[in-house]
């Protein structure tokens, strides 16, 4: 258990091709990290250095408060669990979770048993004589797992651990990763594309675009006060309605008719965005939305459209709700419903 | 999934496979018939008198010192050939497999060798070597050692082992190398997060893990050895000096088509050929239970 630092840390190949732009965090000791982001925005590249299996170009990583740049993956103390699970396929499932005890040296009854310890923990007891290629993706998922845990490490790295599972698998193991983790509160960086598994998962999420963190904060800061326009299209399904508009001269907002006043002061004739979650839309009396499309999903009803100016809005409406397609659906947004983000450099401004 | 394809009428597909087949009676069934066949008969050189022996011909050559020796040749040249040649090629293959740079320029050079004939590469170091003339016999001797494969049977013997060596790096290499490759890189990590440093990663990691590739080869380096060598050893010492260089499959071809003892090579030819078979069994019965598929 530990803490793990990232201090101003870069990567870059070749010097041209700056893929991690300066990240820093400090992880607190037993904390659910979760870096979420498109692929190719770097996240497994910043798991990866704080691993040891990336040299880092610039800032340094400091695990239980050593600065590891120069440390070998060996020397860190950390387990990873990889996408592939990267199970040795010509060992048991025994041998898979003793390999690493054994190389530093553990006796023998010493790895018998922390090796049954993890596999009764993780319900795989009745395998380990059995090779990886005899086992389901979830059971190869929980080997991983205890591949991880038997050495009792400093930290966990997750590399997308889920996404080569089915999604009823997906939900099940998310469950139980959460479980195992608070059980044994040892520190843990997350990594994932999946936006549910971040929200669900973490304690803290860094959201990651470009090779820059866009957002750090718990899921319900990321989800309510999104700090960018990334972040408030990336975090959150059905994606944020986005409506171009101008501020007016008395500071006030002008949509499609309406108006509205920000709750902070932004300078007149600045070009914003405005954000509204479609699960923040309801009927009632406000825009007019000409119905496109309709989804019924049972528990809810998303309803595609567009405004009279012509925009696209989608509307999230409880399940018994169902508008017509071709219909006119009056659509008022929540009480402090609107994000609202400089159109330019995309940050966020303030509500309304 | 499987595909299969309904033939209505019996004829086509034995027609399809009659290529293979055809091949496969006139250049194996039917020479191994043939040298069985020769190897019971006398025959005198010009072939005009032909005479069924039983097995006096077996029993000759189980008498005849110089064929133990032979035998001595052929063993330590196969398992020179074949050792070196795995050991050579999987650290070849090992060290291009880390380089990033200019990796498929590397590749190219070390494929080369394969596309020289064994008999042209032969020739090219029997010149190289050549104690008049080759420019290595000659830096040899202007550093103190006198090299002179014509003359001494061991150093013979060694340079034919390296022809041999050589000719058949290429293709271990490649073959080595794709292996290499097909290990996801993931593996490697998992095991250095594991604590296992390069040598440890090697051995317990990758080194089982290109054990099929490794057996596969050692099976196809064996009967290279055994067979495909003639042409290194024609080209480089037709066995000499003083037979030292004179492998079994080369002893075949001396004594039946320079002795003129056709009966005897035959002979020969076929316990070599019950050798070698031998071999491949014992290959795959005791060293592929190691094998990690």
């Amino acid at each position: 258990m530990a803490t793990v630092s990232m201090r101003g840390v870069r990567k870059s190949y070749g010097g041209a091709l700056e893929v991690i732009q300066g990240i820093d965090m400090e992880i607190t000791d037993g904390e659910f990290i979760v870096i979420v982001g498109p692929s190719g925005c770097g996240k497994s590249t910043l798991l990866r250095m704080v691993a040891g299996l990336e040299k880092i170009t610039g800032g340094e990583i400091a695990i239980d408060g050593r600065v590891v740049n120069e440390l070998e993956p060996k020397d860190r103390d950390i387990a990873m669990v990889f996408q592939n699970y990267a199970l040795y396929p010509h060992m048991s499932v025994y041998d898979n979770m003793a390999y690493g005890l054994k190389i530093r040296g553990f006796t023998k009854s010493d790895i018998e048993k922390r090796v049954r310890h993890a596999a009764r923990t993780l319900e795989i007891e009745p395998f380990l004589e059995r090779k990886p290629r005899q086992l389901s993706g979830g059971q190869r998922q929980r080997v991983a797992m205890g591949r991880a845990i038997v050495r009792e490490p400093k930290a966990f790295l997750f590399d997308e651990p889920l996404s080569n599972l089915d999604a009823k698998l997906r939900v099940q193991m998310r469950v139980e990763i959460k479980k195992l983790q608070r059980q044994l509160g040892v520190t843990s960086i997350y990594v994932t594309h999946d936006q549910v598994e971040a929200m669900t998962m973490g304690d803290r999420l860094i959201v990651m675009n470009k090779g820059v963190a866009e957002q750090i904060g718990s899921p319900i800061d990321v989800y309510a006060r999104p700090a960018s326009l990334f972040v408030a299209a990336f975090i959150g399904s059905p994606s944020m309605n986005f409506l171009e508009a101008r501020i007016g001269s008395d500071g006030s907002l002008t949509l499609d008719g309406a108006s509205l006043r920000p709750k902070t002061r932004i300078d007149p004739g600045r070009a914003v965005t405005i954000g509204i979650r479609p699960e923040h839309l309801s009927v009632g009396s406000g825009f007019d939305l000409q119905v496109e499309l309709v989804e019924l999903l049972g528990a809810d009803t998303l309803v595609y459209g567009r405004l009279s100016d012509g925009k696209a809005l989608v509307v999230r409406l409880p399940g018994n709700e169902v508008p017509r397609i071709g219909d006119r659906l009056p659509v008022k947004a929540n009480e402090g419903a609107w994000h609202l983000f400089d159109s330019e450099t995309g940050k966020r401004l303030g509500a309304a | 999934m499987e595909k299969r394809v309904t033939f209505n009428e019996k004829t086509l597909p034995y027609l399809l496979v009659l290529p293979q087949i055809v091949i496969t009676i006139v250049f194996f069934f039917w020479p191994s018939w043939q040298a069985i066949y020769q190897s019971v008969l006398l025959e005198d050189a010009f072939g005009g008198n032909t005479r069924f022996v039983w097995l006096d011909n077996f029993a000759h050559i189980f008498q005849d010192p110089a064929y133990y020796r032979s035998v001595m040749v052929t063993a330590v040249f196969s398992l020179l050939v074949a050792g070196l040649g795995l050991a050579v090629s999987l650290l070849l293959a090992v060290m291009a497999d880390r380089i990033v740079r200019g990796a498929t320029a590397y590749r190219a050079f070390l494929v080369w060798p394969y596309a020289v004939a064994p008999a042209v590469a032969g020739v090219l170091w029997g010149f190289l070597f050549n104690p008049a003339v080759g420019i290595v016999a000659w830096t040899l001797r202007t550093v103190g050692y006198d090299f002179n494969y014509v003359l001494n049977g061991g150093q013979a013997l060694a340079l034919v082992v390296f022809a041999a060596v050589w000719s058949q790096i290429s293709y271990n290499f490649l073959f080595f190398l794709a292996g290499l490759q097909s290990i996801p890189k993931s593996l490697i990590e998992a095991a250095a997060i594991d604590g296992a440093g390069p040598g440890r990663r090697f051995w317990t990691i990758i080194f089982p893990l290109l054990s099929p590739t490794g057996f596969f080869l050692l099976v196809v380096n064996v009967i290279y050895a055994f067979f495909g060598t003639f042409g290194v050893v024609d080209g480089l010492t037709k066995g000499g000096p003083a037979r030292a260089t004179e492998i079994l499959v080369f002893k075949v071809y001396n004594d039946g088509f320079r002795g003129q003892d056709l009966g005897g090579s035959a002979a020969q030819s076929v316990i070599l050929m019950a050798i070698v078979i031998l071999l491949t069994v014992v290959q795959f019965r005791f060293i592929e239970r190691r094998v990690h598929y």
